[in-house]
Formats: structure tokens, sequence, C-alpha cells
């Protein structure tokens, strides 16, 4: 059987990136509908913006952060490229160059999904409803996963499926994190109030972590154990640490099994990459400034893309044009 | 539905007095197709639409589509699918299997003698200029041997039926033929939607199109490579017909690829993959002979690979069809196809051809003229059912403007009579009615020829219509082979 050809297994990484990108987003949506919604009003759907650095973007269309701009702009907005409408179309065009690889249900299920997407009207995003449809793209993605999960042949091009998935997760995590800090921990003064903790909770619940971080930890609640628990735990499946656990040993394995001589410098990066997380203290972290630490990994994991992409992928160099389905992230 | 009603869904079909391919010829009913077709008056009008819009929606969740693209959307369509099947007797394949067999052998013996010792032109049986001044002529062909002389790998018959249910062949198509993955699709999607129709009734299968696609392309790899590899060439995922070259690479499992993932080194032809380049050996390729190569052809193409027609000529890599092939599916050499079948094999034509006048000769042009309300005027150069003019159908001013445009050009004209289309029973609104259909098909040539069973059934859904095709409002049917 000859070699997966270069341009699969680009499609193949960013298929699962973008289903795991649009995955998130309708956490992010959903976690900030149901959790956050009396304490801070409006200023709920402007910390959406921020996680995502799409404060101009938005306001060069909208006046005005209102729920429902916001939600529109994330959820069907086709000319915004991060909406998951068009994160899910990015994907469904990456499953049609795969066809020939991929199994049917994959592509149904996709194609279904989109059309789906499609059809929905303004006010299937109103408040009402937003969890129903939040919970609908998070099993459609999920039901993705599975499929995926039970019927991809294992060759490479499923190797490139799950270390995309890895790395979109690491990344949405670090996003995560990151915003949250910054505007939870306005000052010291804020530090474990109420309001301060219904927003680690909120957090935790975006990424489906809040039960496992309840088993780790059955009482109290601190922004740095809930830092901790997303950046180095073990066995929590989103945490950064898992992710890049995962994607080492999903590229190790590739290369060894076909032989590869590529994926050298993504190999170095991952391994960089998981030297700085496996030695790290959550409170050394905070004290050196969580921001500059999650820019660090943020970094990384963008060199990691640009070696797959350059050894594998036959794409230049970070930033250059991306070939018409893969589309960069 | 009861009794009573079945009997009169099918009562009030009436095929106007048409050939019809379910009922045949008024007063001679056609007996094999009984059962099938008692059994779709017991379904009844309201479970036939019922069953026709959920194989719609399965075709649509499939992606069994194809792409239209507006100035700012692009839309996906669905072939539109009728759900009454077109039968073919056991007595009619036979003749119909020979029949294009013979037109493909003829063809490849033409397209190497074409592009070899020219003695058919020598001979005087095909004039000179019309094969060598055809714009689908490859000077760059001359003298290059391919494996067992095969040059149509791939080849689509157009089929139709006169009024005495005759079957003729209306064109060749020798270059991309599309639309085998709406012979399987259809048929898989029968099997689904309508098992009890098909209990127990004996139906050639089509299934195994790409293994036996897989084979003839596998025969014709360069001398010495044991396991060569295949591939698909494809314009990519923008092109209409994606969906068939998805489908062809699935079934016959090679990869599909476009022409940034090829590349030429030495006259050697590779593929771009994860661990580097790898030879490929064999190209079915989906793309016209102008874009396959910028360095030989078309020096705009971005869709081929520089260097290809090198590789190809030096043997080192095949190509399904071959290059140069468009030569023999033109419509003004359509026109002498039953003296070059009597040239090269000494045999009398089992499919007749349509009677065509080609208005580059004098008489042709004259006869054509002369009966421009009576004829259809073709296009040679165009495909798709784009620039033909239907003269019993044509108005006053289309038919002066076909005039002033055959006067102009004459040598880009061909006409022929206007074939009374048969018709097949075809789900509609309001109940059955008489639909035109054409018949396409597949034959598949590597060191020897085989004949899928049946071929696409185009239907010209639009009451009254003869144009089949699918940028025309055409459909498709499941075309059954009985045994």
């Amino acid at each position: 059987m000859s070699n997966l050809l270069a341009r699969y297994a680009d499609a193949a990484f960013w298929m699962a990136r973008y289903v795991e990108r649009a995955e998130n987003l309708a956490r992010v949506l959903d976690v900030n509908e149901t959790f956050s919604r009396d304490t801070r009003g409006g200023r709920n759907w402007l910390s959406v913006l921020q996680l995502y650095d799409d404060g101009e973007r938005f306001h060069d269309r909208h006046d005005e952060a209102t729920a429902a701009a916001v939600r529109h702009f994330y959820v069907l907005d086709p000319e915004n490229p991060d909406s998951i409408l068009s994160a899910i179309r990015t994907a469904r065009e990456n499953a049609r160059t795969l066809r020939p690889l991929i199994s049917t249900e994959m592509w149904i299920q996709l194609n279904i999904f989109y059309n789906r997407l499609r059809a929905l009207a303004p006010e299937d995003l109103s408040e009402p409803r937003i969890a129903r449809l939040c919970s609908f793209i998070k099993e459609s993605c999920q039901a993705h996963t599975g499929i995926t999960e039970g019927t991809f042949y294992r060759d490479a091009g499923w190797s490139f499926y799950q270390m995309g998935r890895a790395l979109e997760r690491a990344d949405q995590t670090t996003r995560l994190l990151d915003v949250k800090y910054h505007l939870l921990l306005p000052g010291p003064a804020a530090v474990g109030s109420p309001v301060d903790l219904s927003q680690w909770n909120a957090l935790l619940r975006s990424a489906s972590g809040y039960h496992a971080y309840r088993r780790v930890r059955p009482s109290g609640m601190t922004p740095a154990s809930v830092a901790g628990f997303l950046l180095f735990h073990d066995d929590f499946p989103r945490s950064v640490n898992a992710c890049i656990k995962a994607l080492g040993a999903t590229l190790s394995d590739l290369r060894t099994r076909y032989g590869l001589a590529g994926g050298v410098q993504a190999m170095a990066e991952v391994e960089a990459l998981r030297g700085s997380l496996e030695g790290a203290s959550i409170e050394a972290v905070i004290a050196g400034g969580l921001h500059e630490y999650i820019d660090g990994i943020q970094v990384r994991l963008m060199a990691i893309t640009d070696g797959l992409g350059q050894e594998f992928f036959g794409r230049a160099s970070a930033g250059s044009e991306a070939p018409q389905a893969a589309t960069e992230g | 539905m009861n009794d009573k009603g079945a009997a009169g869904l099918l009562e009030r079909y009436d095929p106007q007095g048409y050939f019809c391919e379910m009922l045949g010829l008024p007063g001679q009913p056609a007996g094999f197709t009984r059962p099938v077709w008692e059994r779709i008056g017991h379904l009844g009008l309201d479970e036939l639409h019922a069953r026709a819009r959920d194989a719609a929606l399965e075709l649509y969740n499939f992606g069994i589509t194809f792409t239209v693209y507006t100035q700012k959307d692009s839309i996906d369509r669905i072939l539109p699918f009728d759900v009454i099947p077109r039968l073919i007797s056991p007595e009619d394949w036979p003749t119909i299997e020979t029949g294009v067999t013979q037109r493909v052998t003829a063809i490849n013996l033409f397209l190497h003698d074409v592009y070899h010792d020219q003695k058919i032109l020598k001979d005087g049986v095909v004039p000179r200029e019309l094969v060598l001044g055809n714009k689908n002529y490859r000077p760059e062909m001359c003298g290059l041997d391919v494996p067992f002389g095969t040059y149509v790998h791939i080849n689509g018959t157009d089929l139709v039926r006169d009024h005495a249910g005759r079957f003729l062949v209306l064109e060749d198509n020798g270059r991309s033929p599309s639309g085998v993955s709406y012979v399987v699709e259809n048929r898989h999607l029968m099997q689904r939607a309508f098992p009890d129709l098909m209990a127990d009734i004996g139906i050639k299968p089509v299934s195994n199109y790409g293994h036996k696609l897989h084979e003839a392309l596998a025969e014709i790899a360069p001398p010495g490579v044991d396991d060569p590899q295949v591939v698909l060439l494809s314009p990519g995922t923008y092109n209409s017909a994606y969906f068939e070259h998805i489908f062809l690479a699935r079934e016959m499992g090679v990869p599909l690829v476009e022409g940034r993932d090829l590349v030429v080194e030495d006259d050697r032809v590779y593929m771009r993959t994860i661990a580097g380049l790898e030879p490929v050996h064999v190209i079915y390729r989906r793309i016209n002979d102008d874009f396959l190569d910028p360095e030989a052809f078309d020096p705009t193409s971005m869709l081929g690979a520089a260097g290809l027609f090198g590789a190809y000529r030096k043997g080192h890599v095949a190509l399904a069809n071959a290059i140069g092939t468009g030569v023999a599916d033109d419509k003004a050499v359509y026109a002498y196809m039953p003296r070059i079948i009597a040239y090269y094999l000494d045999e009398e034509p089992i499919l007749p051809n349509v009677e065509t006048n080609i208005c580059c000769e004098p008489e042709g042009l004259k006869h054509t003229l002369a009966h421009l309300d009576k004829l259809v005027v073709k296009p040679v150069g165009e495909s798709g059912g784009y620039g033909i003019t239907i003269g019993p159908r044509a108005s006053r001013k289309e038919l002066e403007a076909c005039r002033k445009q055959l006067e102009a050009d004459p040598a880009n004209y061909i006409s022929q009579p206007m074939v009374e289309l048969s018709v097949a029973p075809t789900l509609v609104e309001t109940g059955i009615e008489p639909r035109h259909v054409d018949l396409r098909p597949f034959v598949v040539t590597g060191r020897s020829t085989w004949v899928l069973p049946g071929g696409l059934s185009r239907v010209a859904l639009t009451k009254g219509s003869i144009v089949v095709n699918s940028s025309q409002g055409g459909g498709s049917k499941d075309t059954w082979v009985l045994e």
C-alpha cells in the first residue's frame, strides 16, 4: 500500500482541528449562557470576544456586544471565519477532499451536520433555545469523533487526525485559561470573592472538567488549582499536558511505523513542550506570570503545527498560504 | 392502495405512440417487464412519492451531488433521480454488449492508425482534413505505441431507441465519459428503497465496476511493474464531477490526486506523500488533454503536472484514456463510423448510426439547409447538449439564426433527422407519464473489453423534451438488465 498523500495528511489534521474548534466554541457559548448569566450582564459576552481575540473584528460590524449579536457572530455568521458554521464548513470541505479515504458514515454525518447548521434561522439562537442548540452542536461534533474512532481505517491518516484533535484541544484549553485568568483576577482584592468562584466554576464546565476536577479535589476550589488542573493533570483528556502527551505518542508511533524521516522538528517541539509542562508547578507558573507561560505554550503549539506542515504536508513555512481545502488555523 | 386504484395508475399511463421501455410497441406488450410494472401499480402513487422523497434526501445527505456555483454561493444539487427503473430484456442486452464492444474495437484501431500509418486516410475512407485538421488530433501522439493498442480504456456510447425500438448510436464519448457513479449509486439506492420491487427478479449486478476498472488499468502499467500504483487525477473539489472522482477512487481503492500532488523527475511520475515522493505508474485522468502538462500543451494549466507527457512518451507512465482520443468521438468523425467499422473489422455495425449529414460536405450542407425545419443541427465541437437546434421545435427566428451559423461555418455542424426517442414511465406529481430516455453503456478496455451491464439511463424530465443532459434538466434512472 502506498503512503498517505501529503495533501490528505494535511486535510485530516485540519478536519479534526476544525471539528474540535467548533465543539469548544459551543461549550464556551453554552456555559457562558448557563452559568454566568446574572452577574455581569453584557460583560460576559465581551469575554467570549476576548477569548478568541475577536473584539476588533466584531466591532467592525456590530455597534454593541449584545447577547444576540455575539451569538450570531459565533454560531451562524458565514463571514466570520471562526464561527461554528465556518468551522464546520471548512471541516466538511476537508472531509470532501478526504472522501476517498474516510468512511462513508463520517462523510454523511458531517454533511448532514453542515446542512442542518445552514438551515438554522436567527430564532434558533434565541435565549431560550441557545442551550439546546449548543447541545446539538456539541453532540454532533462528538458524534463525528465517535464515528471516526469507530470507522476510520488506522493508517497514517488516523494519526494525523488524532494529532490535529489533540493540538486543537490543547490550544483551546490554553485560550480558555488565559482570558479567564485575566478577566477573573482583575486585582488581588477580587480573588476569592463569590463571583470569582462562579467564574472558575464556569471555566471548568467550559472544558467539561468540573466533575473530573471534583473527583481530584472533592472540596474547595482555588484559581491556582483550577489552572493547574487544566494545564498539568495527567488523566484529564482536555488538559494541555494530556493532549501533548497523546500528540507526542501518536507522532512517535507514526514515524516508527511508517519509517518516516520527517517530523524531526515537530517532535523536538513536542519534547520541549512536554519538558516544560512536566517539571512545572502551578504556583511557580503563576508567580512568573501565567499569561507569559501560556504564551510560551501557544508559541510551541504553533511551532508543532508548522513543523508538521513543512515536513509532512509540503507547506512552505509558517504563515504561508494554506492549500485550498485545509485552511490555516 | 387497492387494486382498482393500482390498475388506474397504470391504465392512465399512455406512451403516446412512442416506443416505451416498459410497454414495448403499441399492441405488442413487452412481457419481460410485467412483474415489475404490476408491482409499481400495487405500490400506488402515494407510496411511490414517499419513497422518491426519501431517495432524494438520501442522495443529498450522501453528497451524491454536483455543485452549481453562483457569484455568491455554491449550491449542491442532486442529479434528479426517477424511481421507476428502466428495464433491458435478456434478448436486447447481448446486442448492446457486442455492439458497443465492436464500436470500441474499431475506435481503438482507428486511433492507432491515425497516429501511425494513416492507412484509412490514404485509402480515402475518411477525409484527411477531418482528422488531421481536427482540434482534438494530437500530432504529439504520432508513432507512440500504447499497451494493447488501447487508446480508449473507458468509453461511454450514447444510445437511443427509435420508434420501432431499434437501438441507434447517437454519439461516442471516448475522452472522459462521466456518469458511471450514478449507475452504481442508483442501484444501491434502489436496493435500499425498493427491495420489494426487486425481490426474486434476476438483475445483472453493477457493483464490480471499480474492480473491473482497476484490473484494466493495472494491465496497461509499464512493463516490469508488478504491483502498479494507479491513481485517479481530478481537477479538484470544485469540479462538478468531483463526486464521481471520489466514487471511482474509492471503488478502486486508489489515491485521488490533483496536479499539485504530482511531480515529474527524470521522465518519471511521482506523488507527494508524507514519506516523500512515491512512483506512479497508471493515471486515470479526468482532465482534458489540454490541461495535462503545461510544458506540452496549454502552458497556463494549473491542473496537470509539468513533464507528464515526457514520462508518457517514454512509457514510464500509462494514461487512461490515452491522449488524443477526442479525434474519434468527434461528431463529424461519428458520421464515418459505419465505414470505419467496415474498414478495420470487415463487419456491419451491430448498432447503426443515426443517419448523419456532414455539413462540410456540399451535399450534406445543401440537404441540411433545405430541410432545416425537419433536422436536428449540432455543432461538432460542443458537448452537454449545448448549441443544438431542434428543427421541428424551433421558432422561425431560431431557424434563421441556425441557417446563418451554418452558412458562416458549415464545417462546424452536422445534422440528423429527428429521432423519435423512446420513452419510459416516469413519476411526476400527478401520476406516471412518459418521458424520453437514452442509454450510456460503459465499456472498459485494457487487454480485453468488458461492458458494465446496463449503463446510465438519462431521462428528460421536462415534458416533451428530448434533451437528457443534466445541465439541461435531465435526470437518471436505475437500469436493470434482466437475467
